[in-house]
């Protein structure tokens, strides 16, 4: 693999004598969305710190780009950390400065633009995280999801090569929550930076994970991908995965991707081996389209109601499901084969088509601009197995049937 | 064996701790009182040196007028009874010798040799200084002198230069006003309403008002500016290491020191300065 872009390499840090961090070893890798977890209090925040030169290490060694950062010249540690840009875990706006100011501020203090460029940078940012109607006004007067979007205007002002983002979803509700790991993503894909978070937001944050990095007991105990963490087996998973996805399903009231592969497991344990069971795969197309016109609160509100009506419809029958992508819903019917499944399928479209868009719409575009549309298509698709088949080849063989089931069209402009 | 030890250091509970530890808690005040006092001077050299950077102009003009330009009315105010009083007291004194003559340059060299700087410091120590502790006290709490730093501006620059160099140029020129309102006051109280002759009081103050009485007190306002701003940028930007307290308490037990020992050490520098003034 390259040389990953930080590296800490037995990063030991104590306040007095109290230890937080004991011999931290962890890679960053550019490009990437690479989150850690851990419990509160567990030392993300302290770790994150260390990254942007706001906390020195009392041992070890933090490597920039393969060479110590304690080895480099001033100028190049100081150009080393410049391409970094931080987002607080509570937001550290200037109360006294309004949004537009805030946004403003390291452009008006680091650079030697004209005013009419800051302006247009500030505009542009101020519009892509949607806040319009705020850049006037002051954080105080802003809601907490709105902080969080200022903050992040903030961060990104500089086109920054590396962000950190510490506990971005702190005191959101769970469609929040989803709104601003998707503004992440898409910002991350967009400007290509490298994205450090620290986040409690599992399973949400696997989705927009390339690399998980897990803090347990004052040290990394994991680091790889998110289905390689659904794997590892360490106490780490027991006390804070699991704590922290049972509060997901009460949250959501969708299982987590490993809480339905123990569901899955059990339900079909008791079948004989040719038993049938059918996988059906949900996915909303086109929603990359609908969040300029709804904005990401709106359409990851939409994905929200979505789960739940798929989950509400066939647990009724004995079906559970998961939220396996940012937009894909998969759903297990242990005792149907693709007869009795087809007909639950038929069933459930026209229940969609009938009851679902018209409630979907009516909640999301209540809350969306007057003038706003959303229209996305919901896409299905069934595949048949077997209790010892593996799951994911089936769910790739309902990938494959896909077919739109429904179209959630633009009810203003009817 | 260990217990020996302990003694020695002065930090166990052997039969020579009660006599050592006086010694030991005066030793670690000391220490810590001179750790203090460089941290301040390397603070205050600091501050200085980045006033002269760019993009600090406006900062400080912004600065001038919230310390200096607001708090003008509290500084007639206040000056305007000062001289009042003094007349009024003055007057009393001085008819009992015949000397009621000389009241003019009593009220005015009382006022423009010390009361002028002392009392414009006390007044925006607790007007502005406060404020300047608690308003860069909470930007530390809440991590914005965090997030300064992570965008790459320098606090310093941003927050405390500005502060030290407006508050330089502010209180000079306070304290010229409260001079000028102050011996109106004077002449209001014994002129309109004790009926002492208005050429007599003018030409007292005349008579005996040197420049020299004008600059050692513009020279004071100026040492007391440095240590009022200094003061409460300092326990504003060290908030959170202090011992005693933690978050909004903190700040609010910063903003009460910054306010007692600006005030203190106005009081201790206004007697030195005046001795090496003097000499």
């Amino acid at each position: 693999m390259d040389i990953p872009l930080i590296e800490f390499k037995n990063i030991t840090k104590r306040f007095g004598s109290h230890t937080v961090l004991q011999n931290v070893n962890l890679k960053i890798y550019e490009g990437q969305v690479t989150t850690i977890i851990g419990l509160s209090g567990s030392g993300k925040s302290v770790l994150l710190k260390h990254i942007i030169g706001l906390l020195q290490p009392d041992e070890g060694t933090i490597l920039f780009r393969g060479k110590p950062l304690s080895d480099m010249r001033k100028a190049e540690a100081a150009s080393s950390k410049h391409q970094i840009s931080y987002m607080f875990q509570g937001n550290a706006l200037f109360d006294s400065l309004t949004v537009y100011d805030n946004i403003a501020l390291p452009l008006r203090e680091t650079t030697n633009l004209s005013k009419t460029e800051i302006d247009r940078r500030v505009m542009a940012r101020i519009e892509q995280t949607e806040l319009n109607e705020a850049a006037h006004r002051y954080p105080s007067e802003l809601s907490g999801g709105m902080q969080k979007r200022a903050a992040l205007a903030r961060a990104l002002i500089t086109d920054p090569r590396i962000v950190l983002f510490d506990e971005p979803t702190t005191g959101q509700d769970p469609v929040r929550k989803n709104a601003i790991l998707s503004m992440i993503a898409q910002y991350q894909k967009k400007f290509n930076f490298t994205a450090v978070m620290v986040s409690h937001e599992i399973p949400d944050v696997y989705f927009i994970s390339n690399r998980i990095l897990a803090l347990y007991d004052k040290t990394i105990v994991f680091q790889g991908s998110p289905e390689e963490l659904a794997n590892f087996d360490h106490p780490f998973n027991d006390e804070v995965i699991r704590s922290l996805e049972s509060l997901q399903k009460e949250l959501t009231g969708l299982y987590s991707r490993r809480q339905f592969k123990i569901l899955h497991r059990t339900q079909l344990r008791s079948r004989k081996a040719d038993d049938r069971y059918c996988v059906m795969v949900f996915d909303l197309s086109d929603m990359n389209g609908i969040v300029p016109n709804i904005g990401h609160d709106r359409a990851q509100e939409t994905i929200h109601l979505m789960g739940l009506y798929i989950d509400r419809h066939f647990s009724a029958i004995g079906g559970f499901s998961t939220r396996r992508k940012a937009r894909e819903f998969v759903t297990v019917l242990p005792f149907a084969d693709i007869t009795e499944a087809e007909k639950m399928m038929k069933e459930f479209i026209e229940d969609f088509r009938d009851r679902g868009m018209s409630e979907i719409r009516e909640r999301v575009q209540k809350k969306a601009h007057p003038e706003s549309c959303a229209e996305f298509s919901l896409r299905a698709g069934i595949a048949e197995g077997q209790p010892d088949d593996d799951i994911d080849a089936i769910m790739e063989v309902a990938r494959s049937q896909q077919k739109e089931i429904g179209r959630l069209q633009c009810a203003v402009k009817e | 064996m260990a217990l020996e030890t302990k003694s020695q250091n002065g930090s166990g509970n052997g039969p020579h701790y009660s006599v050592a530890k006086p010694f030991a808690l005066a030793g670690q005040r000391m220490i810590s009182g001179i750790n203090v006092l460089g941290s301040t001077a390397i603070f205050l050299a600091t501050a200085l040196w980045k006033t002269f950077r760019p993009k600090q102009f406006s900062k400080v003009v912004h600065q001038i007028y919230y310390i200096g330009a607001s708090s003008t009315t509290i500084i007639i105010l206040v000056s305007l009874f000062t001289g009042m009083v003094l007349g009024l007291q003055s007057y009393h004194a001085l008819i009992q010798f015949g000397a009621v003559g000389g009241l003019g340059a009593l009220v005015s060299l009382s006022l423009i040799r010390e009361l002028g700087p002392v009392l414009t410091a006390i007044m925006i120590t607790a007007r502005a200084g406060s404020a300047i502790a608690a308003e860069i006290g909470i930007q530390r709490i809440s991590e914005q002198i965090d997030a300064l730093q992570t965008m790459r501006i320098d606090p310093f620059r941003y927050l405390i230069s500005p502060r030290i160099s407006a508050s330089i140029i502010s209180f000079p020129l306070l304290t010229a006003v409260f001079d000028f309102i102050g011996i109106i006051g004077g002449y209001i109280t014994s002129v309109m309403l004790l009926g002492l002759n208005a050429g007599v009081y003018s030409h007292s103050i005349l008579r005996n008002v040197e420049m020299k009485d004008l600059t050692d007190g513009f020279i004071k306002s100026i040492v007391f500016a440095v240590i009022v701003a200094t003061v409460c940028c300092y326990q504003g930007y060290f908030v959170h290491t202090r011992k005693d307290s933690k978050g909004a308490k903190a700040v609010g037990m910063a903003t009460t020191s910054a306010v007692v020992i600006s005030c203190v050490l106005i009081l201790i520098s206004d007697y030195v300065v005046t001795s090496l003034l003097m000499v």
